[in-house]
């Protein structure tokens, strides 16, 4: 009797457990059926051809997502191309270079940076960053898509430290050995044998360092002075500009559910979603590639 | 050039190198702790018993911060009723019951998704799912399924990699004496992962405590004259008012402003202590 | 002389491939000491893991054949498999103490079957303590840590933990290959004591200690049984020529 309830308790407990393992895969498909149900009607509302127009003003009807996808590009790229050396350089350095000591000073350091709400960031880039640029550059505003480039790349950096620090962790001990035993330098050493032996590790951190900033929304919307243009040229780096999150963020709230606005906004949602599906599907499959690798090499 | 010039100028390459590594490194390191010293200066002045106690007045342009500082501890503590046991279990169903096959590997990669899903698409998710679907309005309860199921990721794999450390001798040795799955895990796994989980957890909800994107159109409000009382309530949260009063508030104090940051990075950056603490204390304990 | 265990044609695979059985047919008698030895990867452990279905958690390609124990050939699948392993307990290579308190280590197979009754459960746990001559060394401190003794007493625990379900056969897969000799004579001794009551099934660290305890022996080689028979005259007379090899120390 006490044997048979206590089998029904952990058939119980078991089917719990299972469908909490379940539920990532349920709230992945509720998250798309969502967006698209309250984001497809956005086609019914808006032609294609205006949906990817050039100008977003909504109150006189257009929709035009190009600058606000444009907008997010620019920043992105300008992050990206500034947490890449800082990123990448660190993890070399921590990984190959440092100190244990130093190690174990930085990590954590740049874990709390991991840590900061991205809306503390945000502020600082308003009373900071951007006033600071403003006089530094001679800009008419200091909010411009540069400003949110550099506060994008600073939330990006720890995730790209950290991925990129174990990628290189994960180099076998016998290739740095083989290379030291050849007569080369430490430096050698770690630019021509564990970096390219690690490089599918440090292009897994890029992509999330991209997916981080592409999907960052509040320090984005804060200080890049919200002007949703179609940048004209290199120099758009240093103006206004308006990424898809922080449209979303700004003007979701005002508008009327159900409404062409509103619909266009979970559209842009339904973009965000695919480009962070395709970064990190692209990452994770870049990560099973060289632990495998590294498991043939290694057995 | 013979080979000792040739040493000694890979030599040289090599002191320089490592320096411009230190100089990025620094670059890398120096702005968190600016960062931070900075806020504390200048937010620390703001703070006393009154601005941690009271209702903002005048606009809140005077007067406390308290509605901000319960909304955000409501919320977390919202966030943790339905994120921990969901994602725990679900860490426990990973480590301890999956087989390697083609549905565990797709919950992987909904794991993967979820945690690179961007926090305003979540705000987008909640506001269809709680606010309008399931007729929730923006309220506590909303915002806090939202920030739930973002902080789900975190705490799932945090819950499995503690778990995966446990040696696998004490389960082969449990079940031997007649242990089931459930037993084995509840009696001496679980217990035995329970640091690493545990730092999961406040990893997890610490980056919930500090999120607006999710709460935007989900439950925060911009200002409310009176503390919440029910969970179908609306409420204000430490990081949303903090944009409202840096960005749409004219004639906001700075120090009110600091302040409010400051408050905001000591919950949020103490929680991560507490992780770390916890951590290091079981690293030091640990028998195996 | 009866048997208890009764293996029919077992054969077994794992996915691995590190070790395999082919067509396994082999005796376990009653109230002895049955050892199976032979050099490592002989399939001794797979065996003894078949046993109490331990191999249920490994990776296994392909099983086949019948293992029959009280009347019932225990690899179909309708098995009560924790049942079984509290009638077939095991102790390992390598003491492993859970993460318990020496009481609680004792007391854990009761405990997951749902005894709750303290003096039950102390009973339990000093006779098994007694019987894994273990008692007069912890009694004092059986709230401790388990990981606070010696390796030695920490094996004699797990002889303890499994002896505390009263079961009706006790495999030992090496029990002690990590202990010192004065620990191994200790536990040798436990079997030669254990066998009145218990069915024992012993994989040894050694060929003498396989000639010291075994009362029925089979060794195996490379996951084929080659001679099964009573100790004392495999040790001394073996038939086979790989035995003889294997046992005067030619190779293994």
């Amino acid at each position: 009797m006490k044997a048979q309830r206590a089998a029904l308790n952990e058939r119980i407990i078991n089917s719990l457990i299972k469908l909490a393992g379940y539920s990532s895969i349920v709230f992945v498909g509720l998250i798309l059926i969502f967006l698209v149900r309250e984001g497809l009607p956005a086609l019914n509302d808006v032609s294609l051809k205006d949906l990817f127009g050039s100008r977003w003003y909504p109150i006189e009807g257009y929709f035009g997502i190009l600058p606000l996808i444009s907008g997010s590009l620019l920043v992105t790229v300008g992050a990206i191309l500034i947490a890449i050396p800082l990123g990448i350089g660190t993890a070399v350095f921590l990984s190959e270079f440092s100190p244990s000591w130093l190690r174990n000073l930085l990590k954590p350091i740049i874990e709390v940076l991991a840590g900061l709400p991205s809306v503390v960031l945000g502020f600082l880039g308003i009373q900071i960053v951007a006033p600071f640029f403003r006089r530094f550059l001679d800009l008419p505003t200091g909010l411009t898509a540069f400003t949110g480039a550099v506060l994008l790349a600073l939330i990006s950096l720890p995730t790209i430290v950290s991925i990129a620090e174990d990628a290189l962790n994960t180099v076998p001990p016998a290739y740095r050995q083989g290379a030291l035993a050849l007569g080369a330098t430490n430096w050698q050493t770690a630019w021509g044998v564990t970096v390219p032996a690690a490089r599918s590790g440090l292009l897994t951190a890029l992509m999330l360092g991209i997916g981080r900033s592409i999907g960052e929304t509040m320090a984005v919307m804060m200080v890049t002075g919200n002007a949703p243009v179609l940048p004209s040229g290199l120099n758009a780096l240093f103006l206004p500009a308006r990424t898809m999150t922080a449209t979303i963020a700004s003007e979701m709230g005002e508008v009327a559910t159900g409404s062409p606005h509103y619909h266009v906004l979970f559209f842009i949602g339904i973009i965000l979603f695919l480009i962070s599906l395709v970064v990190n599907l692209t990452a994770s499959s870049l990560s099973l590639r060289s632990r495998k690798r590294a498991e043939r090499l290694l057995s | 050039m013979n080979l000792p010039e040739y040493s000694r100028k890979m030599r040289q390459v090599e002191v320089l190198g490592i320096n411009l590594l230190r100089l990025i490194t620094l670059l890398t390191a120096v702005p968190v702790i600016g960062i931070i010293v900075f806020i504390l200066i200048r937010g620390l002045p703001a703070i006393s018993w009154e601005f941690l106690t009271q209702m903002p007045r005048d606009g809140m342009r005077a007067g406390g911060i308290l509605p901000a500082i319960i909304g955000t501890v409501y919320l977390t503590l919202g966030t943790a009723i339905f994120s921990v046991p969901l994602g725990v279990a679900a860490g426990i169903y990973l480590a301890e019951y999956a087989s390697d096959n083609a549905t565990t590997r797709l919950i992987r990669i909904a794991i993967i998704n979820l945690a690179g899903i961007p926090s305003v698409v979540y705000g987008l998710f909640g506001l269809g799912l709680f606010v309008l679907f399931l007729r929730l309005g923006t309220s506590i309860l909303a915002a806090s399924l939202t920030l739930s199921i973002m902080t789900l990721p975190v705490i799932i794999s945090t819950t499995e990699e503690a778990l995966r450390s446990v040696p696998n001798a004490f389960r082969v040795v449990s079940t031997s004496l007649g242990g089931t799955r459930w037993q084995t895990t509840w009696r001496i796994t679980l217990p035995q992962a329970m640091p690493g989980v545990i730092t999961g957890i406040i990893l997890g909800l610490e980056r919930a405590a500090g999120e607006t994107a999710p709460i935007l159109f989900t439950g925060a409000a911009f200002f409310l004259p009176r503390l919440p009382a029910s969970p179908m309530d609306a409420t204000m949260a430490l990081p949303y008012h903090i944009f409202v009063i840096s960005t749409s508030v004219p004639g906001m104090p700075l120090q009110i402003q600091y302040g409010t940051v400051l408050v905001l990075l000591v919950f949020v950056l103490g929680m991560n202590l507490l992780a770390t603490l916890i951590r290091n204390r079981a690293r030091a304990r640990r028998q195996w | 002389m009866q048997s208890k265990i009764s293996v029919q044609n077992l054969s077994l695979t794992y996915s691995d491939g590190v070790e395999s059985l082919h067509g396994i047919n082999v005796e376990v008698i009653s109230n002895a000491v049955n050892v199976f030895f032979g050099p490592a990867g002989g399939g001794k452990s797979s065996l003894l893991r078949a046993f109490n279905r331990l191999n249920d958690l490994a990776d296994v390609r392909h099983l086949s054949g019948e293992i029959w124990f009280n009347g019932k050939n225990i690899l179909e699948p309708d098995t009560d498999v924790i049942e079984l392993r509290r009638k077939i307990g095991m102790v390992f290579s390598r003491p492993v103490p859970l993460p318990l308190t020496l009481w609680e280590n004792v007391a854990y197979g009761l405990l997951l079957m749902g005894e709750k009754r303290k003096n039950r459960l102390d009973e339990a746990v000093e006779k098994a303590l007694r019987l894994a001559a273990l008692w007069d060394e912890v009694k004092d401190r059986l709230n401790d840590p388990a990981s606070a003794i010696s390796g030695g007493q920490q094996q004699r625990l797990c002889l303890a933990r499994v002896l505390a379900l009263e079961p009706e056969v006790i495999l030992l897969d090496e029990p002690t290959s990590a202990l010192d000799p004065v620990s191994t004579a200790k536990i040798e001794y436990s079997l030669l004591e254990l066998k009145e009551q218990y069915t024992i099934v012993l994989v040894p660290h050694n060929v003498q200690q396989a000639a010291r305890v075994a009362d029925y022996a089979a060794f195996f080689l490379q996951g084929r049984l080659v001679e099964y028979g009573i100790g004392k005259q495999l040790f001394v007379s073996p038939k086979v020529k790989e035995t003889e090899d294997y046992v005067t120390g030619r190779f293994g």
